[in-house]
């Protein structure tokens, strides 16, 4: 057990690691999501099928990641909470509007009529909900980087209070490149979802189109992080480590596509849950010590040393029965490409 | 419509809808490892049909319950960020359990959803049962961050913030298991009726159906059981409430007045000016029994507690009304359907019974919604009892009636959708068709 005085930075870095956690995987099976709504020539419905038996077991325990984030949050560093839920009242509704849809939208085509319109109904509105989701979780992160999530003014205009803090350039920039990130993960980790050399080519194409055009992005955020989110700007340009992280998230980028583009895509696999991490807890160590700049630090947000320790102790307890569990989940179903369908779409 | 007054509608609706899916996804769980089980055991090819349609209604059932979920937990911060800020320390605990209960369930349901050829029967089989025991545990484990905003324990107060936390004790406050027993053996019981509603509805038109006398049986193995129970777990839950909430006792039942040998007012319409009841039942000493076991001990009305802090006193009366009356007539039938197994006879063969269980059907979730608008209602002008003021709760955000409206017609959508898709996928019979591939040899995976 760390001493108190480390605690909070422990359970920020849990924190940091449970985003870390559902970006790699909530992610990609939004990115699926994309190219579901993306996919396109003669393979395109071998394409839907490989995504959807792709991300059919696995979602839900996936998606558990962000319920945990948000249960850390507002047990530990409460007030973080309740800024968060205040000054994001508006994309944090519409996103959860959006996970809504994805998931009831994308169980429901499991489920209901083989028509193909019922089936194109439900994979519309999945497809859709993929795309806005990742965007508004995007300038929500971007919003609190920005520095702009103070305390809610008592008086001002309905726009100055909840709106303008979030609706900038920056975050929107910083939505897009979730979006782009997600997709281009997706596309990664689906080259090795099935066995058909074809739609293993699709996909890597989709993963290279992807991963080139993340570099415009990336750059355009950094550019107006240097002018709209002056405290990740800093740290992102200008700490010592800037430079080594930089290389290193640039590094993995080229390797992930250099793998792609040599078919090599257990190495890309790699690389690019690599590349995501780096920018994760880039954006983490840029704003260390605030979780929510400009006031509220890691360890002026903390709740109490007591409550700190427990969280931790059953962090402990849960992450010894969940990992066995989630390796035994990937291990069945991730462990070789499905060669037929199967599940609830197969002949029961 | 005031903000706080959309705030706490958002809520309330958020809740209603959420808790159909939670208690599903607690109670299907269980009869679906029993269909499977009585499977692996007998071989008989319905019971794997069932095993396999109610595996396809828990799937559906718990995505939308898991998303639906997922927006309570932001609209705690959404909605209610005052009290977050306030009560995060201390109930943070068993929301963390919860999220680690509810992360196994997941993982677990996905294994058993998908993995009915890609791994052996007896793993399967306790990938069911874990679903199912996580499930639970899950559900209890929210049940106790609730049972702390009813009898908030584990800290002090000072200059109106928590200090000295101790989310163990906040944990094991006195409301924590007489709540999370009620609202297990509820899940039960209203999944187990409301299935075994449904079969006994179709019965009434097709006796001989083997596929829903199957399902009548396992689902009433289920639900009878819990709902004969739960008499005495409300007994409990009430005797905790007397003694934690005295206001919430005495809006349930309508009791004005401090006195001794306090009537048990039945039915009948409370008026907060005249604080009359009107057209109601009284059992004389019949309240200070339910509150205290002994007919003539003194139950504090509402003139105890001053009239601001009054929660809206017929809500809670009529809601605990009807809690109470559908679980006894719940309780009744699963008392009838008992005796009559015990006795070997055939159930289907007592149309009565088979009404009976039709009606029960929507009961248990209907006599739930009512439980929660008790727990809830009777709170009221309190988000955290006694401590922390609703109203001081709520979000500075102006315009709530537009994210409430918003989030109603989802959900109704959500609604309507769920309910074609059960009736499809799992209710109906299975077709002639069907009915050939069930009994083709060879046609379905037997039990290696």
């Amino acid at each position: 057990m760390p001493p108190d005085s480390m605690l909070a930075d422990v359970l920020a870095a849990a924190l940091a690691l449970s985003l870390n956690a559902y970006v790699l995987f909530g992610g990609a099976d939004f990115g699926g999501g994309v190219w579901d709504l993306l996919a396109s020539g003669p393979r395109r419905n071998q394409q839907r099928d490989v995504i959807s038996h792709a991300i059919g077991p696995i979602w839900e325990a996936n998606h558990v990641w962000l319920i945990l984030a948000i249960v850390l949050t507002f047990s530990c560093f409460p007030p973080v909470f309740a800024r968060v839920g205040t000054v994001l009242h508006i994309p944090l509704s519409l996103m959860l509007v959006g996970i809504v849809l994805r998931g009831s939208a994308f169980t429901f085509r499991t489920y209901d009529d083989e028509h193909d319109t019922v089936q194109r109904r439900w994979g519309r509105i999945f497809a859709g909900a993929s795309l806005v989701t990742p965007v508004l979780l995007g300038m929500c992160i971007g919003a609190v980087a920005s520095g702009r999530a103070g305390p809610v003014p008592e008086v001002g205009t309905f726009g100055d209070r909840f709106v303008w803090p979030w609706l900038t350039p920056f975050s929107v920039a910083v939505g897009i490149l979730t979006l782009l990130l997600f997709a281009h993960l997706a596309a990664v980790f689906l080259t090795l979802e099935t066995d058909e050399e074809s739609l293993v080519e699709d996909f890597r194409r989709r993963a290279l189109v992807s991963g080139v055009a993340l570099f415009p992005v990336a750059m355009a955020a950094l550019g107006l992080a240097r002018m709209q989110a002056p405290l990740v700007g800093a740290g992102l340009l200008v700490a010592w480590w800037s430079l080594p992280l930089h290389l290193a998230t640039g590094l993995a980028a080229v390797v992930a596509l250099a793998a792609l583009w040599w078919r090599r895509y257990h190495l890309a696999r790699v690389a690019v849950a690599l590349q995501v991490s780096l920018i994760i807890w880039g954006w983490a160590a840029s704003q260390h010590p605030y979780l929510v700049p400009p006031d509220l630090t890691i360890t002026g947000a903390a709740a109490p040393p007591t409550t700190l320790r427990l969280v931790l102790m059953a962090l402990g307890g849960g992450i010894a029965v969940l990992l066995p569990s989630l390796f035994y989940l990937f291990r069945v179903f991730k462990s070789a490409p499905s060669h037929t369908a199967f599940g609830p779409k197969g002949d029961h | 419509m005031p903000d706080l007054l959309a705030a706490r509608s958002q809520m309330a609706m958020s809740l209603a809808f959420h808790i159909l899916f939670a208690v599903v996804g607690i109670g299907m769980p269980v009869l679906m490892v029993v269909a499977e089980q009585r499977y692996r055991r007998t071989g008989d090819a319905i019971c794997l049909e069932l095993a396999k349609r109610w595996a396809k209604g828990t799937a559906i059932l718990f995505a939308v319950g898991a998303v639906s979920g997922t927006v309570l937990s932001f609209e705690l911060g959404l909605l209610w960020p005052g009290f977050m800020e306030f009560a995060g320390p201390v109930i943070g605990m068993p929301f963390s359990l919860e999220g680690f209960a509810f992360f196994t369930e997941a993982i677990f349901l996905g294994i058993y959803l998908y993995g009915w050829d890609r791994i052996s029967p007896r793993a399967h089989l306790w990938a069911g049962i874990l679903v199912a025991v996580s499930g639970a545990a899950s559900g209890i484990f929210v049940v106790i961050a609730n049972a702390w905003m009813n009898a908030p324990t584990g800290f002090d107060l000072v200059d109106g913030r928590v200090a000295n936390v101790d989310p163990i004790a906040g944990m094991l406050n006195p409301m924590a298991f007489p709540q999370a027993l009620h609202m297990t053996l509820a899940s039960y019981a209203a999944t187990g009726f409301a299935v075994a509603g449904i079969h006994a509805f179709l019965l009434l038109f097709d006796r001989d159906n083997a596929f829903h006398r199957r399902a009548l049986a396992i689902a009433l193995l289920v639900g009878a059981p819990a709902a004969v129970l739960q008499p005495l777990s409300g007994d409990l839950s009430a005797r905790a409430v007397a003694q934690t909430q005295p206001a919430k006792l005495a809006a349930m039942e309508a009791h004005f007045e401090t006195g001794r040998r306090a009537p048990l007012v039945i039915g009948g319409w409370p008026n907060m000016e005249t604080r009359e009841t009107r057209w109601a039942v009284r059992i004389p000493g019949g309240l200070s029994f339910l509150a205290q076991h002994d007919i003539n001990a003194e139950v504090p009305g509402l003139d105890r507690v001053p009239r601001a802090d009054w929660p809206h006193v017929p809500i809670v009366h009529l809601a605990f009304e009807i809690m109470v009356a559908l679980g006894t007539f719940l309780a009744l039938v699963g008392l009838w359907a008992g005796v009559l197994a015990l006795r070997r006879r055939d159930l289907c063969a007592e149309p009565w019974l088979l009404r009976a269980v039709a009606a029960a059907g929507p009961m248990g979730f209907v006599a739930i919604e009512a439980g929660w608008t008790v727990t809830e209602v009777g709170r009221q002008p309190w988000i955290v009892y006694g401590v922390l003021r609703t109203a001081d709760a709520v979000t500075p955000m102006p315009g709530l009636i537009v994210p409430f409206i918003g989030f109603t017609l989802l959900y109704c959508f959500l609604g309507v959708i769920v309910v074609w898709l059960l009736y499809r996928q799992i209710i109906r019979s299975p077709r002639p068709t069907e009915w050939s591939r069930i009994y083709a040899p060879g046609g379905i995976p037997r039990a290696a």
